[in-house]
């Protein structure tokens, strides 16, 4: 079996944000409209205080509240772990936005775009009225996984099928690849490293890992 | 701003709040109607009511749908979504509440009061599996929107009966013990809520909404019950008025679950990373009790 996930490294990130914006280019999303984002956050207390950029999307929960929820089956989980959504049998409801707890969905009502109403040629040729209305969130690039899969890449490994935020990430923190397969790199740095999902306290079982630090250190 | 703190979710706003409120008090009135209809008194004057409230509710529902022309959808996931499954209880509710209105049968009378049973219970889980909401989530919703949605019936069924008959005694009683199961419920559902740990928004959000539970919810119908056992002259517009004042309680406390106390989980790290030389350090939750 195959289980895509994604590791955050945050000791390397500098939320520079540039994976945000290769999402928003790679996926046409509108304005406001941030599959993958970077949170800027801040702990402790003065005068001890750091700071940490910590990648967020759509975590692709093995076990996806979204999609139990959902009750027009627009959201699923494919066998490789993936959560999609189809846009045709989605009714907009919005349940999925409320039951997803790392608040990764996005609903967009009618068209809007960069500079007003009227699109730039490029959001006019990329424009997906399907989206209109329902629920839309990160799908881990999955049609560059599968035309890569198609072609004989490897996702994680080979640019073409790996998603865009991880090619676009310029201090090398953010990572993909199958976690069942144990000598693949997001594997190794999971094992070799203390790492923490977010809000495991929810059991949802996120595929979304951040490295914090080495192992035996 | 996008966290990381919890911010007030605006995915179902008032229109959603009017569904949990119209189908509470509809299928709350359904029920009060049921024991009335069983007991001789005519069930199609509250039936009829309650079935407005509900399908007002579910109509503000498919005007906050972004894809309103393919709700049927709402049908596909029985095996796992209670939302389907309120959508599936929905017309069986209506089917029978109608029969037993229009022709009397109490087979459908008990019917439909089983249906409306289980459409407020899907309310309650509706909400329950919103994991992405912790004032949502805390199981004690589901017991708390059972009870508010019997007081809130039980309360209109008194109004109505004022109207068209006199307010049974026994539904003055039953009303008197739905405030105090409400005002119990509500109270462990706020105390459970904040042990577990919550949004403090949230937590602010119910405390602000609790004085008017507490007061038109409890107090007000309370006293006012009180008064209509004491003064038999007043009996029907005391009653009616208690029974308006418990379901006007119940409407403000769903409408501030669902649009005021409707913080999102935010983000939370429980590590903060080494960098460089430095070392890692605590983690961080911010915007939490």
């Amino acid at each position: 079996m195959t289980r895509w996930a994604m590791v955050a490294d945050l000791r390397r990130c500098v939320g520079c944000q540039t994976c945000t914006a290769a999402c928003r280019h790679a996926n046409a999303t509108s304005p406001g409209v941030q599959w993958r984002r970077v949170l800027d956050m801040e702990t402790g207390e003065y005068p001890d205080v750091t700071r940490a950029f910590v990648p967020v999307g759509c975590m692709h929960c093995a076990d996806p509240p979204c999609m139990h929820v959902c009750p027009s089956t627009a959201t699923r989980q494919r066998d490789d772990g993936i959560v999609t959504i189809d846009y045709d049998l989605c009714i907009g409801c919005g349940y999925c936005m409320v039951a997803c707890p790392y608040q990764a969905r996005y609903k967009v009502e009618k068209p809007r775009f960069a500079y007003g109403g009227t699109p730039t040629e490029s959001e006019a040729e990329r424009d997906d009225p399907r989206r209109y209305g329902v629920a839309q969130k990160c799908n881990f690039c999955s049609d560059r996984i599968d035309d890569g899969l198609a072609r004989g890449l490897t996702p994680g490994v080979d640019p073409d099928a790996t998603p865009a935020c991880v090619n676009s990430c310029i201090a090398s923190a953010l990572h993909f690849g199958d976690l069942d397969d144990p000598e693949s790199n997001v594997s190794v740095m999971v094992r070799e490293n203390k790492h923490f999902r977010m809000h495991e306290e929810l059991e949802t079982e996120p595929g979304f890992y951040y490295l914090w630090d080495e192992e035996g250190s | 701003m996008y966290g990381p703190a919890p911010w007030l979710q605006d995915h179902w706003d008032w229109r959603a709040a009017g569904n949990f409120i119209g189908g509470g008090t509809g299928t709350g009135l359904v029920i009060a109607g049921a024991f009335a209809g069983l007991a001789d008194l005519p069930f199609a004057p509250f039936a009829l009511p309650a079935l407005a409230f509900v399908a007002a509710g579910l109509t503000l529902v498919w005007l906050e749908i972004g894809k309103p022309w393919r709700a049927i959808h709402v049908f596909f996931n029985p095996k796992t979504s209670w939302m389907t499954r309120e959508s599936l209880v929905a017309p069986l509710l209506f089917a029978t509440a109608l029969a037993g209105a229009f022709f009397g049968w109490p087979w459908a009378i008990v019917l439909a009061a089983l249906f409306a049973t289980g459409f407020l219970y899907c309310q309650g889980r509706i909400l329950m599996a919103s994991k992405g909401i912790p004032a949502w989530r805390e199981p004690r919703i589901v017991p708390l929107i059972i009870a508010t949605g019997l007081t809130e019936g039980t309360g209109l069924f008194l109004a109505i009966s004022a109207i068209v008959a006199t307010p049974p005694v026994g539904a003055m009683a039953t009303l008197f013990g739905l405030i105090a199961l409400r005002t119990t419920a509500w109270l462990q559902y706020r105390r459970k809520l904040a042990a577990g740990g919550a949004p403090a928004g949230a937590l602010k959000a119910l405390d602000e909404a609790g004085r008017w539970v507490l007061g038109l919810g409890l107090a007000l119908p309370a006293a006012l019950l009180l008064g209509a056992a004491a003064w038999p002259a007043g009996t029907e517009g005391l009653a009616a008025a208690a029974g308006l004042a418990a379901m006007a309680g119940g409407w403000v406390m769903k409408f501030a679950i669902v649009t005021r106390a409707a913080f999102n989980q935010g983000f939370a790290i429980p590590r903060a990373p080494v960098r460089g030389a430095g070392k890692g350090g605590p983690g961080a939750k911010p915007g939490w009790n």
